[in-house]
């Protein structure tokens, strides 16, 4: 599987990301190092917890990630939350699916992100 | 953060954002070109600006943040000044006007949209960089070329104005002193007054075109000139003519004529003979017609002709000279002038004595460039934060061999920073950010001591800068007497203010248990080791005044026989039973419970109880009153309750005294509680 396959499999944007970073290198780098982040963990317990500031900030920052790798479909489900959740003291019965959706996007992103780089390890 | 030596020579880029990613993508595209130094949050980000104030070239900076957000950053910058030195760059996923707008407001100078794209980041802080910190170059280098030229133009005017001074016969220091003398002047008139609306560069000018004022006189036959002796009118008529000569020989330089130096040069050529009552020549201009430039010149010539050896005339004392003037022998002076010379008389001699050639012509330049860059705004040079580098080298390595707990406070941003060794001694980190607030360092220190520190130096003043307090910490785990020293930083702005402080604290508990064990010693009874009158009433007066619900009892007894033990076995066996009665009495109390011997044969305790006293009195008693060495010890014993008692100790012990009167009076060897029945016995007392 090349990045390019991978982008297509997880609904993100090779073309731009490619502009923007300029090579596969430093693409996949980053690329790799959300597999760690722990954001997505960070944005889960907030609600969890209904600290709805810190569950906005987490969202946000992971907005800020998808974009800078042109994560298209993850970052729309990212980007529906985070508006939900800025400036929110209150939580509600909208925010759980939004949250279930940014789930389901997370899983997919993931999962195509870890079989490029098990593909890419041995290299 | 990457400072490897090749780095060295690279500018560095603070790059704060929460995402670990965004900040490692930042640094991927940057770290070619710029040396990369990472900080996670608003709080890293001030501790980080803090240290490296001088060193860090430009800010990336991220909005939302934990802790501490992009927007206090930049107020925080504000509040300190780093705003000015240091270019922020805004980092931002939000497109919305009003978030960068915000960032503008608070000195940010421009933002970096997400996603990024490499070469718009590269270009953006590229761009930025070359404008503020190649500005700040540029600003150097112009500073030195106005000091070049600053420095040709008085040299210029010097030679000039020297060349008619040898030809006139003179000492050349003529120049210097009406120089000098109309800076000075000057300086004190602008106090005075507002009147004359002179800026700094006016009087600048003004005293360096003063050396042109006899500029004229190059015109003037040198046998007319160098005349010792009176003129004639015909001779008069014609040295008079170096006022308009030289005025003219300025107002002719082509093309010059509307510069500055060259109107103000002319004024002073024609009207440095002019006087303030109209009397004057070559005009006879009257009063404020006469220029203030002028008017301070010949007031100024006027001084140091009378101060100087001339071919007609001997040399005036500086006294004199100013007695003459104010007293309108040597002409009509504006009276404001005569004011300020009156009031610059002291000051004028003693500047004026120590002038020589070069000293001061270097000395007014850098006066005059410093005053530029102050008012334009000053940059560091390369030169000082190399100093700033070295010393801070040199403070971290003495701190670090010290093995003494040394300190920082900063006040603003509020932060502790603790030496290395300090910091890992104590088990707290370098930095501590908002110290009242930080829950480690209040483990440490007590939030209560610390703020009671803060409050005495910011008590403490300038001139008396050193504070110190002894506190108990648990520094090391366990509370330890220590001893916090420091010297406060004030500001030398005219209103000091409160900007920190450097100290350290010292473990004294050696000391201070040492203090304890003697204030022990000095509170106990030589002979039996048990606390003396004074000791156990203090503290039994602390418990009392201290209320609570627990029980006490008041116990005093003697012995019945003591006297028969001395008279009969000697007195060393009187020392004996009172060292057993003591070890006895200790024996059967708590630790807690306080024992005395009040003298001779007397003691008192102060025990508590739960129920009853009785079964403890009890067995004290019997255990006292066992035989030692064939002796029968008995005692008579007096007990008062502490419980339910409103009064004080010397009350309560009246009550205890009164019961172990009655045991004595009736029966001995034995014990008694305080009853009413006693009432009288108190009375008694009394008296």
């Amino acid at each position: 599987m090349t990045i390019q396959e991978c982008y297509a499999a997880i609904g993100g944007d090779y073309n731009d990301v490619a502009s923007r970073l300029r090579t596969d290198e430093r693409i996949a780098k980053f690329l790799f190092r959300i597999l760690d982040d722990g954001n997505m963990k960070m944005l889960c317990d907030c609600l969890e917890e209904r600290n709805l500031a810190e569950a906005f900030r987490a969202a946000h920052t992971l907005k800020g990630i998808c974009m800078n790798l042109s994560l298209t479909k993850l970052n729309t489900s990212v980007v529906a939350i985070t508006e939900v959740l800025r400036g929110r003291e209150e939580y509600g019965d909208d925010i759980a699916p939004l949250l279930e959706q940014v789930k389901k996007d997370y899983e997919q992103t993931m999962s195509g992100i870890a079989a490029l780089k098990s593909e890419m390890a041995p290299q | 953060m990457s400072n490897s030596k090749d780095n060295k020579n690279k500018k560095k880029i603070l790059v704060v954002d929460d995402s670990e990613i965004n900040r490692a993508l930042l640094s991927d595209m940057l770290s070619v070109d710029f040396d990369i130094i990472e900080a996670e949050d608003g709080l890293e980000a001030i501790s980080i600006l803090h240290d490296q104030e001088m060193e860090i070239s430009l800010l990336l900076l991220d909005i939302v943040m934990p802790n501490m957000d992009g927007y206090e950053v930049l107020a925080k910058m504000n509040q300190t000044g780093w705003i000015k030195n240091i270019p922020v760059i805004i980092i931002s996923a939000e497109t919305g006007g009003t978030y960068i707008d915000r960032a503008y407001d608070l000195g940010a100078i421009d933002y970096i949209s997400r996603p990024f794209d490499e070469r718009t980041v590269k270009h953006r802080v590229m761009s930025n960089f070359m404008l503020t910190v190649k500005q700040r170059e540029m600003s150097e280098m112009l500073s030195a070329q106005i000091y070049e030229k600053e420095k040709d133009n008085s040299l210029m005017i010097e030679i000039l104005s020297h060349i008619v001074e040898f030809r006139n016969g003179e000492s050349g220091l003529h120049v210097l002193h009406v120089h000098a003398f109309t800076e000075m002047i000057l300086k004190e008139l602008v106090k005075k007054t507002d009147k004359y609306p002179l800026t700094f560069k006016d009087i600048r000018l003004i005293s360096n075109a003063s050396a042109l004022h006899d500029v004229g006189k190059i015109t003037i036959p040198s046998e007319i000139l160098n005349k010792p002796g009176r003129f004639t009118d015909e001779e008069f008529q014609i040295m008079k003519q170096h006022t308009v000569a030289g005025a003219k020989m300025l107002g002719d330089i082509p093309f010059r004529g509307n510069e500055a130096l060259i109107k103000i040069g002319y004024e002073i050529c024609r009207w440095h003979h002019e006087r303030y009552d109209g009397r004057g020549y070559p005009d006879g201009l009257k009063g404020e017609e006469i220029p203030i430039s002028a008017q301070v010149v010949a007031l100024a010539d006027v001084y140091d002709a009378l101060t100087s050896k001339r071919v007609y005339k001997a040399a005036y004392t500086h006294e004199e000279a100013i007695r003459m003037i104010l007293g309108g022998e040597c002409g009509a002076f504006n009276p404001i002038l005569l004011e300020c010379l009156k009031d610059m008389a002291d000051k004028l001699k003693q500047e004026l004595n120590v002038m020589s050639f070069g000293v001061n012509t270097a000395n007014s330049i850098h006066e005059s460039v410093t005053q530029m860059l102050k008012n334009e705004g000053s940059d560091m040079s390369n030169r000082t934060i190399k100093l700033i580098e070295y010393e801070r080298m040199k403070f971290k390595y003495l701190t670090d061999i010290s093995s003494e707990i040394v300190f920082e406070y900063i006040a603003v941003p509020e932060m502790i920073q603790l030496s290395e060794w300090s910091a890992e001694t104590l088990g707290l980190p370098q930095k501590i950010l908002d110290p009242v607030g930080n829950e480690l360092w209040n483990r440490r220190f007590n939030k209560k001591n610390f703020v009671d520190f803060l409050e005495k130096m910011k008590k403490t003043t300038p001139e008396h800068s050193v504070v110190s307090e002894k506190y108990q910490l648990s520094i090391s785990g366990n509370r330890k007497w220590y001893k916090v020293i420091a010297k406060v930083l004030w500001s030398d702005s005219e209103i000091p203010e409160f900007e920190g402080a450097i100290g350290k604290i010292v473990d004294i508990s050696a000391e201070m248990n040492m203090i304890d064990y003697l204030e022990e010693q000095a509170n106990c009874d030589a002979k039996t080791g048990l606390l003396n009158h004074a000791a156990a009433k203090r503290c039994i007066s602390n418990i009392l005044a201290q209320g609570g619900n627990k029980k006490y009892a008041l116990v005093v007894f003697d012995l019945d026989n003591f006297k028969g033990a001395n008279d009969v076995y000697g007195h060393l066996f009187g020392d004996e039973v009172l060292d057993v009665v003591a070890q006895r009495l200790k024996e059967n109390i708590r630790r807690s419970d306080i024992a005395s011997r009040m003298g001779g044969d007397e003691f008192m305790f102060f025990i508590e109880y739960k129920d009853s006293v009785v079964p403890q009195i009890q067995r004290i008693f019997d255990c006292i009153t066992q035989k030692y060495k064939h002796f029968d010890i008995g005692i008579s014993m007096g007990i008062a309750y502490a419980d339910g008692f409103e009064g004080d100790f010397d009350e309560l012990f009246k009550r205890a005294d009164a019961a172990m009167y009655t045991v004595k009076r009736e029966s001995k060897k034995s014990f008694r509680f305080y009853d009413d029945s006693m009432k009288d016995l108190l009375e008694e007392k009394k008296d």
